[in-house]
């Protein structure tokens, strides 16, 4: 007879907090192409299941819409109001990168009725959130303070920021793995080290890409260092190869006995039935996204860099590789047509500019 | 020859920066420093190139306007206070150059519309943001040649470079370039984005600019207004280059820029910094070269 073992019983009755990303990361898969309908589709099969928060956003979050990120098919406002209309338990959020996305859009997504919002940052930048964190603690948002590309940064430093965040009034700190870079050992240095500076009453939380096929392990080890919060998208829908597997995140978690409060088997049920056949592509760990985890690049940048491969001739991994190479971060997709032009001219492949 | 006497009032970056700038010019001196800290290292190294400072604020500043001949006053403290220190001085008769976002006065990217603002006599311009002085005049470049729907910029800056008050600000940036996108570039509708970088070596400045034309873009006409206005940005910032581009994709245009600066206080990969004290620079050159012609003449201005 199979037994439910429990080989980590240390983590037995821990409670995490899941937040699917297939509707914002999922986004940067779907080329910003998922309709209000699927949205609404989506968002009340996730609601069904028990998953307690649910971003919806352009990928690039508030403010998104734009040459550099591509335009949704929807206003935000839109998609946030059609999913949170229809949302039993479950609270929608938002992603806020200042720079981006401002406060005057972070009222009018908390008017569609966002409750919470993801407030990022690159991981080394935390002091250019302020007014956008203080605004969502002001509107009584849930307000997370969002440390990106977290592998750029070393755990004294990322307990640094987080501090810094949560003097602004962020009641979560993230360690986010842009990239999908780290190892759990990685992720255990940076949420240990927030964990020792931050309130007791201040949740950390974790935000993995499963560039290197960590996406689960890294989001155990953040739990086994203090994480109580998990970012993860069913069926892995996200930038890159994809967030964490939020039904297989769920099921790992039900057998080490962490409790998520999710329906496993409806989760499963929306990640075949519903998500697998909205995919433009299966998002796995191919060469590309694979590329992104050895190279610590930003996931968003995969598809950009395949299209400026196919315009200049450039291999996506050789650009890829150099953007890593050039420590580009979230943010910066221009200086992906940039290099590979650059890259297409030294190889004789482009015309030199007239200047 | 004689040259118009001018105050620098913030003693960071951009005010010390602003020194080494003003110091050079044939028509400019800078004869005082303003700041609010009486151990900051921008009153002190102020001092010992020659200025006077006091850590008083402006009001340090008012008594002395009238004795020390004092014309022009380059404002690099913030928002919140430019327009206390604006109106205080104007009513002595002293022609301000804003380099805050707080945007009184008229919007002035030099070989956009400079000459308009001396013209007319203008007695506070502002300087928009070093993201709008980098990019806005590649938008006129193109919307002078055919009209631009939307126009978008994206800067990406050194975190060196960046100084606490824009980082604490960004909303501020982010409202006041994106509208002289509109109001000085001419594109209909304007964004803008910024990206701090902490790579080190801390990478140089650069700038994408896309415009949305609303009839197919003619290339070649556009490419050689683009090179153009690029020559006249390099007369006073040299480090302003094109990379790649202009690239057409239907009714979008792409330019890639990078703005090294020259040096001055921070080392020459803050081109935001540069381009901003530059550009101030250069629009007090402008007046003051009037003044000195006497062709124009600076006025009290009364307020009620």
């Amino acid at each position: 007879m199979m037994s439910q073992s429990n080989t980590s019983s240390s983590l037995k009755g821990r409670k995490v907090v899941l937040h699917d990303m297939c509707l914002r990361d999922g986004m940067h898969a779907k080329r910003e192409q998922i309709s209000v309908e699927q949205m609404v589709k989506v968002a009340t099969a996730l609601d069904d299941a028990g998953i307690p928060y649910v971003q919806v956003t352009h990928g690039a979050g508030l403010g998104g819409n734009s040459l550099q990120h591509g335009f949704a098919l929807a206003t935000n406002e839109e998609y946030i109001s059609a999913v949170a209309s229809k949302m039993k338990q479950a609270k929608v959020s938002v992603l806020l990168i200042p720079g981006l996305g401002t406060m005057k859009e972070l009222q009018s997504a908390y008017d569609a009725g966002a409750r919470s919002v993801h407030v990022a940052t690159h991981c080394t930048e935390a002091d250019t959130s302020p007014q956008h964190i203080a605004y969502a603690r002001k509107l009584g948002m849930d307000t997370t303070g969002f440390l990106m590309m977290s592998h750029l940064n070393d755990a004294a430093g990322i307990a640094q920021q987080g501090k810094l965040m949560e003097s602004y009034g962020a009641q979560t700190i993230y360690v986010t793995d842009s990239a999908g870079y780290m190892l759990p050992d990685d992720v255990k240095a940076r949420v240990g080290a927030l964990r020792e500076v931050l309130k007791p009453e201040t949740e950390i939380g974790f935000h993995g890409h499963h560039n290197l096929g960590m996406g689960i392990a890294n989001s155990i080890a953040a739990i086994e260092a203090g994480a109580s919060r998990i970012d993860g998208s069913v069926a892995g829908l996200g930038a890159g190869a994809g967030n964490t597997p939020l039904e297989v995140f769920a099921a790992v978690c039900e057998r080490m006995g962490i409790v998520t409060g999710v329906d496993l088997f409806k989760l499963m049920d929306v990640a075949e039935d519903v998500i697998v056949p909205m995919m433009d592509h299966i998002v796995r760990v191919d060469r590309e996204s694979l590329t992104l985890g050895y190279a610590g690049v930003y996931s968003t940048f995969l598809l950009h860099a395949k299209r400026a491969a196919e315009r200049f001739g450039v291999p996506a991994r050789d650009i890829l590789v150099e953007l890593g190479r050039q420590k580009m971060i979230g943010g910066q997709e221009d200086m992906i047509q940039d290099t590979a032009m650059t890259m297409a001219k030294a190889r004789g492949l482009l015309q030199g500019a007239a200047a | 020859m004689k040259k118009i006497k001018c105050a620098l009032i913030g003693s960071g970056n951009i005010g010390t920066d602003l020194i080494y700038k003003i110091k050079r010019s044939p028509v400019l001196e800078p004869v005082w420093m303003v700041g609010i800290d009486p151990t900051s290292e921008g009153l002190a190294r102020a001092r010992e190139m020659g200025l006077k400072t006091t850590a008083e604020g402006v009001d340090g500043l008012l008594p002395h306007v009238l004795d020390d001949d004092i014309q022009i006053a380059f404002d690099a403290t913030s928002a919140y206070v430019h327009a206390e220190n604006s109106r205080k001085l104007n009513e002595l008769g002293v022609m301000m150059i804003d380099l805050t976002p707080a945007a009184i006065g008229p919007l002035c990217v030099p070989p956009v519309n400079l000459r308009q603002h001396a013209d007319k006599l203008e007695m506070n311009v502002n300087m928009i943001s070093c993201a709008g002085q980098a990019t806005i005049p590649i938008v006129n470049a193109v919307s002078r040649i055919q009209s631009v729907e939307y126009a978008e910029i994206v800067a990406s800056l050194a975190s060196k470079s960046v100084g606490p008050g824009t980082r604490a600000n960004l909303d501020e940036f982010t409202f006041t370039t994106s509208n002289a996108i509109k109001v000085v570039g001419g594109a209909r509708r304007g964004k803008a984005l910024a990206i701090i970088n902490p790579a080190e070596p801390p990478m140089i400045m650069r700038n994408t600019i896309y415009c949305l034309t609303d009839d197919e873009p003619d290339h070649a006409r556009i490419t050689e207004s683009i090179l153009q206005m690029i020559g006249e940005v390099q007369k006073y910032v040299p480090g302003y280059k094109l990379v790649n581009g202009p690239i057409f994709d239907g009714n979008k245009v792409s330019v890639f820029l990078e703005v090294a600066g020259l040096g001055d206080y921070l080392p020459k990969y803050a081109g935001n910094l540069d381009i901003m004290t530059a550009a101030a620079t250069r629009t007090a050159e402008m007046f003051a070269e009037e003044i000195l012609a006497g062709k124009i003449q600076l006025k009290a201005v009364e307020t009620a």
